[in-house]
Order: structure tokens, then sequence, then C-alpha cells
């Protein structure tokens, strides 16, 4: 058992895994290839099934069906203390009654290795608290303790790191600090890591792909840049970053690109900036993010007849709420380089943006979809 | 901030006059009560244990001549009940703990929503006398009684083997009586312990087994010296259990003090004995809570 805990290596892979509780599918017909060595973030709001996944990776909840498998080695039944697996629990689950160096030496002891000194001196000067190994976990402040969690955790060397909201804890400055240190860890160590967190800046800062979960799955899978920069449906749009979805009807195409008619506008969206699935009246959500818009300067894409309803000052950039003859309000970041600085509520102006970023999305969904989520209310 | 500003604020007034004196005063009704109704009762206890016959030698008259020998008189005269009151307890607290480990454990980490009801029923036979409940154990090992008729019918005692007036009823009637003062202290530092702790030790290699002896055991130990400490000191002093269980050979210093108190009137021996168990039971306690290390956990 110890053995094969330590020899199983590879890609982490889970296949149509489903965990039903009662009637409610938490996690609903998942599948996903992580890679090894990758530093990946499952991402999304409270209750869509994030950490039940995580659960099952580490053996704390049984799958209902479906499989996962590291490498060739399935372990979808295996028990917890028999996988290569490692867990940062959300509140560390440090153990009071151990001092730091018993605690990081636990797992390396229940596998049966008498000689645990320099394992656990390296790995504690890794995470730089070897001053406080005689110390126990209450007299450590919490940002130690975490880092005392995964220390405990990658000391074991295990195929497969799993992170819960491992700062959901932490006061804000201390969360960027340690974002950046598990970050190089990660790097130091090369072990997978799987992040859960409803921080989408958090997974974003720190993971090489994302995968964001809704409602027990996955809305789409990809690198920060290509969540943020093509978002493919409304959830994704809304709950990373900010976005303006705006009703529009494809008119036609041209070349390589969409021609929208947006309550009376033309807009341009490239081909395969198109997201939507075909449907009889050809109705789409048009896209762009609040920074990618210029109030100032024409580039394209336009929408006139704006009045500027609120201004807010946020240091580097300032924030316009903008309402469109149509009713709708859109937002638009401004970089505070000195060209909107002259701009007042109630000032009339017009919106353009690049059309390459442009993206359209499926013209039935809901546009509010992933907005009302609170992400702090876990 | 303005928390920190209001909590200035609030001791900058509590730094006033009224300050230094108020906690002495709210202490002086506790340290009235603990000196009228124990420190004195408690010297006069000692000054009772060295006296001697008056010399009228009226019955229960007695001075004081500080005869220490009192004590080696009142120890040979009673070594036998001595040592098979500290026996009994420990035996009864060793049965305790094992009834009351697995049912603390059950209710605090697998009864759910039946918790509170638990918890009540174990705490319930306490609105019933303590002497009824005594008494009731005399039925229930009685010969006609379902556990001897059981034993009988499966044939691990003899026919004519009774259960009642022996050493194995008063250990039986004593589990019993102090059963709820382990289950709860164990109940108490049981469902503190964090599950997520529970969990962390299994995703570390530890099996159940290994996972209940070195997290969940030695995170239970502060109730484990509570609750044996809270059942072996009243279990070594009791007199109930043997008095109403018992025969005359299983008499304990209890029943050796009561008897010399209320029936020979010999109130230094009954007083020396007194204080020799106490004696007994603070230097066993003291040596079993240095011994299982509970002065260090957090």
């Amino acid at each position: 058992m110890v053995d094969k805990a330590a020899s199983v290596k590879g890609d982490l892979r889970l296949s149509n895994l489903v965990k039903a509780f009662g009637d409610f599918h938490a996690v609903d017909d998942l599948s996903l290839v992580i890679p090894e060595g990758s530093f990946f973030a499952l991402l999304g709001p409270s209750g869509c099934g994030k950490t039940t996944t995580l659960r099952m990776i580490a053996g704390l909840e049984e799958p209902t069906s479906g499989s996962i498998a590291i490498g060739n080695t399935d372990i979808t039944y295996e028990k917890p203390y028999a996988r290569p697996v490692n867990t940062v629990f959300q509140n560390y689950a440090l153990f009071p009654h151990l001092t730091i160096f018993e605690n990081v030496a636990f797992g390396l002891r229940r596998r049966g290795i008498k000689d645990v000194k320099d394992a656990v001196t390296k790995v504690l000067e890794l995470v730089e608290l070897g001053h406080l190994a005689q110390r126990k976990p209450g007299q450590l402040s919490g940002g130690q303790q975490q880092r005392i969690a995964v220390a405990r955790a990658i000391v074991n060397r295990p195929a497969l790191l799993l992170l819960d909201e491992p700062l959901g804890a932490l006061d804000l400055k201390l969360r960027r600090q340690m974002q950046i240190e598990l970050k190089w860890i990660q790097t130091e160590v090369g072990i997978t890591f799987v992040h859960v967190t409803h921080d989408q800046e958090e997974a974003m800062t720190m993971a090489d792909t994302i995968a964001v979960m809704n409602e027990g799955r996955i809305e789409q899978m990809g690198s920060p840049v290509e969540l943020y920069e093509s978002p493919r449906t409304v959830f994704v749009a809304n709950f990373l970053g900010q976005s303006n979805l705006v009703k529009g009807k494809i008119e036609g195409s041209s070349g390589n690109d969409l021609q929208v008619s947006v309550h009376g506008n033309r807009i341009t969206v490239p081909s395969g900036r198109n997201f939507a699935k075909e449907n009889s009246d050809k109705s789409v959500l048009i896209g762009i993010r609040p920074e990618k818009i210029s109030i100032e300067h024409s580039a394209g894409n336009t929408l006139g007849g704006g009045v500027i309803t609120d201004i807010s000052f946020v240091g580097v950039s300032t924030q316009f709420q903008i309402q469109m003859p149509w009713g709708q309000e859109l937002s638009v970041f401004e970089q505070n380089d000195g060209g909107a600085s002259h701009l007042q509520t109630g000032d009339t102006v017009q919106l353009s943006w690049k059309p390459e970023f442009t993206f359209a999305l499926d013209g039935t969904a809901d546009v509010d979809a992933g907005t009302s989520v609170n992400p702090d209310e876990e | 901030m303005a928390f920190v500003a209001a909590v200035a604020k609030r001791s900058s007034t509590v730094r006033g006059i009224k300050r230094p004196s108020t906690p002495y005063l709210l202490l002086i009704p506790g340290l009235l009560w603990l000196c009228l109704f124990f420190i004195y009762p408690l010297i006069n206890l000692a000054s009772t244990s060295t006296q001697t016959p008056s010399e009228s030698g009226e019955i229960g008259s007695y001075v004081q001549t500080f005869r220490f020998a009192n004590y080696i008189d009142a120890f040979s005269g009673a070594r036998e009940q001595f040592t098979r009151s500290i026996i009994y307890a420990l035996i009864a607290t060793l049965l305790a703990l094992a009834i009351s480990y697995p049912l603390a454990y059950a209710i605090a980490f697998k009864s759910g929503k039946w918790k509170n009801l638990l918890l009540v029923l174990v705490v319930a036979p306490f609105f019933t006398s303590f002497l009824l409940r005594t008494i009731a154990w005399k039925q229930i090992l009685g010969n006609e009684g379902p556990v001897v008729t059981v034993l009988r019918g499966l044939h691990i005692i003899g026919p004519q083997t009774g259960l009642t007036a022996s050493a194995f009823a008063v250990v039986t009637g004593m589990t019993y009586n102090f059963l709820p003062f382990m289950t709860l202290p164990l109940y108490a530092s049981l469902e503190r312990i964090d599950p997520r702790t529970l969990e962390a030790a299994g995703d570390l290699y530890a099996n159940a087994i290994t996972t209940f002896r070195k997290v969940t055991f030695p995170l239970s130990l502060p109730g484990v010296v509570a609750g044996t400490l809270l059942t072996f000191i009243p279990a070594a002093g009791d007199y109930i259990n043997a008095t109403l269980l018992g025969n005359p050979k299983t008499k304990m210093v209890g029943n050796v003090i009561e008897s010399r108190f209320f029936e020979i009137v010999d109130y230094p021996t009954a007083a020396a004995l007194s204080f020799m168990l106490m004696a007994a039971i603070l230097i066993l306690v003291a040596v079993y809570v240095r011994r299982s290390g509970t002065d260090e956990l957090v």
C-alpha cells in the first residue's frame, strides 16, 4: 500500500464523475484531465460542486458513479490513507496536540519512514518556518499555520496536492503574498496542485489552467487569459471579471466577420469569437469587457447616445456607468492617463472598441447568470 | 478602528476609582462560603483526628491531646477496607471508561439529530433518587432477576450462585452510579475535536485505528482525565453501594468511617480515616495528572 502510494504518477483523470445527494447532483457527469505537474484551479461559486469534487479525489467522499485515476492507476474506491494524494484543508486542520515538527512528520511516520529529520527540516526551510519546529500550532499565526499545512502535505511528495480554499481565512494582504508563495512552492516541488477556490482573482493569479464550475458541471476550461478574453458562456463572462452583454441579432457575414445588429447599430464580431449555438431567430448576446471600451477614441465598433450616470475613481482607473438609449447600463473602465478626466455625469458619449475584442454568446441565455452569486459567501 | 477606539474608551472609564477593588469585593461571598463550610470544618476535622476520650468517660466526649498515633491505629484497623476502596474504585473507573468512551464517541460524532436527546438520556437517571437507583440493582441482580436467569440459563454461573451481596454487585453499582460523570467530560472533549483533523490524519496515511491512537485519543485526554477523576474520587469514598449491594466482606473505607461516626461514636478515628482517604486520593490524583501529561495539552 505504502509503496504503491509512492510510485503512482501521471495525469489526474476524472471520467464521468457523479456525486448525488438524494435527487441533488452536486457533481454532474464531470470529466477532465489535469496534466502532471500543472497548477490547476477549480473555480466556482459556493455550492457549485468544486469542494465535493476535491473530496472525491481525496477519498473523503465516494462518487455515485464515474472514475478517478492517476496515470494508469484507478483510485476511485481507494481509502484516503492509501492514495498518493495529500490535502491542504480550508482551516488547515493541524494536529493541536503535536509540535510543528511532528505535524509535518505525521505522514512520513505513518508510511513507516524512520528517519524523518532531514525531510522535515528541509520542507520547514522551504516554507521558511524552521525556527518554529518545536512550537504547537496554537502558537502560530494564521499565515504560519497555512504554510505548515502546505509543508505537512508536500513533505510526502504526493502525486497530487489538493488545496481546499487554502487562503480563505487570511486577510487580503497576506492572501496576495501567499498566492505568490504557493505558486513558487509549486514550481519548486513540481507536484500537481489542484486548487479549489471561489476567488477568481486568486485562480487567475496562480493557476496555469482554470476550470470554471457551475451547478456540478464545468462551464469552461482553459488558461486564465483564454477564459477572460474569450468566455464561452454568460456565466463565465460574468463570474470572471465583468462583462457588458447586449442583446443583438445576426444580420449576416462578410469574410471572417459576422455583422450583428444591436439596437439599430451595426457591430462586427469575428466569426471565430461567436460562441452562440445556432438558433432560429439568430439572436445573440454581444459581449465586451469594460476596460476594452473607449469613450474618447473611435475604434471600429461604436454605440452612440450613452449618458454618463455615475463616475467612480478607483486609482488606476475610473469606472463609468453609462445609460444607453435602450435603457441598459454599461460599464466602461478608463485608464487614468488624463484622457477622460474632463467627463462629467450627464455628458452624452459614444462608446467604441476594436471588433476583435467582441465576443458573441448564446442569445437565449440568462444575462445575469454568474453575477448574482456572492463570491464571499463561503 | 472604531472598535479599538471604543475598547480604549471603555477601559479608560473602567480604570477609574472603582476598578481595583471590584474584583476583590466580588470574591468575598465565595471566600466566606469556602472559609465557613470548607476551611473551618477541615480544621475542625483535623483537630478531632488527634483527640482522645475525655477523663469523664462519657460517650462521644473527646479532648485534644495531639495523639498522632490515632492515625496508625485507624489505619491498622481499616487497612483491608482501605485497600478495597482503592481497588473497587479503580475497577469501577476503568469499567466506566470502557463503557463511556464508545458512548461519548458515538454521541459526539455519529448521533446527528439525536445528539441532544442522547445527552438528556445520559443525565436522566439523576432525576431519580440515588438510593432508589442503587436499590433497584438488588432486583436487577437478584436471583429472580433477568441477569441471573440469563447467566444460569447459559450455564455461565451455577444454579446455586447468586450475584447480590457480592463484590461484583458493589462494583457494578458504583460503575452504574458514576457513569454520567465519566460520559459528560468525555463527550465534551470529543465534541470539541475538529472532524477535519481526523480527515487530515486519514489524508496523511493513517488508517482508522492509527487515527484513533494518534489523534482522537490524545485530543480526548483532557476528557479522559476529568472523567476518571470525577468517577474515581467519589467512588473511593462511597459507602452507599457497599451498604446496599455488598456483604460484610465488601465493606469499604466509607463504611468504616460511617460506623465509627454514627454507631461507635469514635470521632477521632473517623476523622483520621477521612484525612487519610483524602491524602491517598490527592497523591494518586497528582501522580495520575502528571503522568497523563494533560498539563501540556493546549
